[in-house]
């Protein structure tokens, strides 16, 4: 697999290296290396509300998507999280150019790919693949395992040789923890988790830059949960992989992410690196979303403030004014109501050395730890052992946020599905 | 005891051959006490649920053996006209999909007074405030107006809200929940699982929760039993199980399980799948994923340890499981 990534990178990719030479002509800033490799601005997707059938009149919109801003680096994980309908599966199909977009950029490598069509998009797709939520209806029931995988060499040959093809998708069966000789079975025969091991390898056949991927792991069974993260970590580690992970689960969007970005009713509310999310969270929003998580601890419980939202999301058809969270907020005054809140360090944290200064969509952001260090709580862990240790890390002093992720060598086994169906 | 299953065995008649779906359960509830069973996916807690219920389709689906003690009567003996009147009066079942639980072309209003109607015999109009007050009950806000609406006009946690009321209707004396909270959000799932709390406390009724999310359990259980393959591997009060789990099992569960207050390093993965219903292996069903099993784990099927008071573990090895944490 490595050979394969050489290859491409060197001779086997002119489709590519032309299309950013044409490109670079009209971008704004070129791209320099250490720039963001995805940089999404003003994203938009709003599905229009028609009335009567045959002179069809808009009666408004449903704004799904409404003004996204957030960068994706080289070799990063970005979680996103968000509750049921608040667009976070909208971005992920404007990002591999399912949906197009309303308004708003995408700039891959500097180049704006949201109004690409024809060849230019199809390269530029190749970069960007996707992993789908349920391992059950994202695969063909009438194609084997092999032309599933297989099946994006068809669109893109120049990846794979007609010849090489079914080595390549054994190489990828491989990689993904599946025994190669299940080339020729169908998806009925595969459990949930095999089967989403099999979406990776379809994700990863083209040797993509940026892997999109949509709840990759709610389907799944919690043993078989673990199973599919480690290999989604294992893979970014392996081939460089830039993930775009979306969740509604927060516990596994740390677990798996660099930056964090949380959602709400089509917009982003707060974004920052996992400590700054997780533990000095700011924006009133994340805080609830935070303290609602239950904890599989029972000793947990009395050390947590939980704060309830009251009632539900707001339709996106009919957004409230000014802050879109103040229907809920229990800090809601006037001025929410009146003015939009900008995602930005809130002024109060502008010149304050802590790691709760990072961007914040709200006017009356303050600092509030919801979930208790691990430290504090009595009673160990069931694996004691393994993380008592490092209990003071996830504590990291004032202006020193915990910038990517250390794998750890902590003794704890890995293993992976022996891959008999 | 309230109820009490004694040695219970499902099976099912497919094509591919027998299903063990439950292979000898026991596990009791008394008046308000909380049971939670966890189980992944085919482990047979849902199908327990249906046998004590009675809505278990059957066939394919056949109880083999063992009893089920409600209030000391074996609702296996029982006439099907005897259950029907049990069921709804004296139990009744919250299911995880409010959507496809209730009948798209009635109101809430009059699938809510139903209940009223069929088993207390009320009129109509009487069983219609009787579900305003239900609603209410349940904080659904404009109970009144909304009484007359269509399941389709309400968001998940209020379809939720509405199957709770439904259950609770005739103020019976067991509830069994089958993942109430399992297809809503985080923040709404706080608001459905703290409702159920408060309205199992005020009427003091037994609480059965169905559910594969340790996280749930640990907030409103007071004691768990864990399932696999179609049995209970161990059964603990709520605080001990989290603090140290006597079955491998339960402990890889806890392990695997990312935490909200914990970053980063590889997740510990149970290896391997459950097993297949039809073929479950001999010896202890969890051995070919089992990191201590040994040839007496192949061979012979542990039996329920007495570990502690109230607490058992279905593992040869259960006291290293519990000392090596």
């Amino acid at each position: 697999m490595h050979a394969d990534r050489d290859g491409r990178d060197t001779g086997g990719s002119g489709g590519g290296s032309t299309l950013l030479s044409e490109a670079r002509e009209d971008a704004v800033a070129p791209y320099a290396e250490g720039d963001p490799i995805l940089q999404v601005r003003g994203l938009a997707k709003h599905y229009p509300l028609t009335q009567g059938i045959l002179f069809k009149r808009q009666i408004g919109a449903v704004r799904a998507v409404d003004g996204v801003d957030f960068d994706l680096h080289a070799g990063e994980t970005l979680g996103i999280v968000g509750e049921s309908g608040c667009g976070k599966s909208t971005v992920a199909k404007m990002l591999v150019h399912l949906e197009r977009p309303t308004a708003g950029s995408i700039r891959y490598k500097g180049e704006d790919i949201s109004r690409l069509s024809g060849r230019a998009l199809k390269a530029v797709r190749r970069n960007i693949q996707m992993v789908f939520q349920d391992p059950y209806t994202s695969l063909n029931p009438r194609m084997t395992v092999g032309d599933i995988i297989g099946e994006p060499y068809e669109i893109h040959p120049e990846v794979a040789p007609k010849g090489s093809r079914r080595q390549k998708v054994q190489d990828l069966l491989d990689v993904v923890g599946l025994n190669p000789e299940y080339i020729n079975r169908y998806p009925h025969q595969f459990s949930g988790g095999q089967r989403q091991r099999i979406g990776i390898a379809r994700g990863l056949a083209l040797n993509p830059e940026i892997i999109v991927a949509d709840e990759p792991v709610s389907a799944l069974d919690v043993s078989v949960q673990a199973q599919v993260v480690n290999l989604l970590d294992r893979l970014q580690a392996e081939f460089s992989l830039s993930f775009v992970f979306i969740a509604h689960d927060l516990s596994i969007v740390r677990h798996i992410s660099d930056r964090v970005g949380v959602m709400y009713l089509g917009r982003i509310v707060e974004i920052g690196s996992d400590a700054e999310i997780y533990d000095h969270p700011t924006h009133p929003y994340t805080q609830a979303l935070l303290s609602a998580v239950p904890v599989p601890d029972p000793s947990a419980r009395e050390h947590r403030e939980r704060i309830i939202l009251h009632g539900d999301v707001p339709s996106p058809a009919n957004i409230p004014s000014g802050c879109r969270f103040r229907t809920r907020c229990w800090k809601a005054q006037e001025r929410c109501e009146l003015e939009v809140p900008l995602l930005a360090v809130p002024a109060v944290f502008r010149s304050a050395d802590t790691p709760a200064r990072h961007d914040s969509a709200c006017h009356f952001a303050e600092e509030k730890r919801v979930v208790p260090p691990e430290g504090e709580r009595e009673g160990p862990s069931p694996d004691a052992p393994g993380r008592g240790g490092p209990a003071v890390e996830d504590l990291p002093g004032p202006g020193e946020p915990r910038a990517g992720r250390l794998p750890e060598e902590d003794g704890t086994p890995s293993q992976q599905e022996d891959g008999t169906p | 005891m309230l109820l009490e299953v004694r040695d219970l065995h499902v099976e099912f008649h497919t094509r591919e051959g027998v299903a063990k779906a439950v292979n000898g359960v026991n596990y009791s509830v008394a008046e308000g006490e909380t049971l939670a069973v966890l189980g992944e996916s085919g482990s047979g807690k849902s199908v327990t649920a249906q046998a004590i219920m009675g809505i278990l389709d059957m066939p394919p689906g056949k109880i083999a053996g063992g009893e089920i003690l409600f209030k000391d009567q074996d609702l296996l003996k029982l006439k099907p006209e005897e259950r029907r009147r049990i069921r709804g009066q004296e139990m009744a079942m919250i299911f995880q999909d409010a959507l496809s639980s209730l009948n798209p072309v009635l109101t809430v209003g009059q699938q809510l007074g139903e209940m009223f109607v069929v088993h207390r015999g009320m009129s109509r109009k009487d069983a219609k405030a009787k579900s305003v007050e239900l609603m209410d009950r349940v904080r659904i806000p404009a109970a009144k107006e909304r009484v007359n609406q269509y399941p389709h006009q309400f968001s998940g946690g209020m379809r939720q809200r509405i199957m709770i009321a439904m259950a609770m209707a005739l103020e019976p004396s067991l509830i069994i929940a089958d993942e109430p909270t399992t297809a809503l959000d985080v923040t709404v799932q706080a608001q459905v699982m703290d409702l159920l709390a408060e309205l199992q406390r005020e009427y003091n009724m037994g609480l059965i929760l169905i559910t594969h999310d340790l996280g749930v359990v640990a907030d409103v259980a007071d004691k768990i039993a864990v399932m696999y393959a179609g049995r209970i591997v161990e059964t603990a009060p709520v605080h001990e199980i989290y603090k140290a789990p006597a079955h491998p099992y339960t402990k890889g569960l806890l392990r695997s399980i990312p935490r909200l207050d914990q970053k980063g390093r590889e997740l510990y993965a149970i290896k391997g799948l459950p097993p297949n219903l039809t073929r479950i292996p001999p010896g202890c069903a969890f051995n070919p994923r089992c990191p201590i099993a040994r040839d007496v784990c192949r061979t012979d099927v542990p039996p329920l340890y007495e570990v502690d008071a109230g607490r058992r573990s279905a593992c040869h090895f259960w006291k290293e499981t519990l000392d090596a944490r």
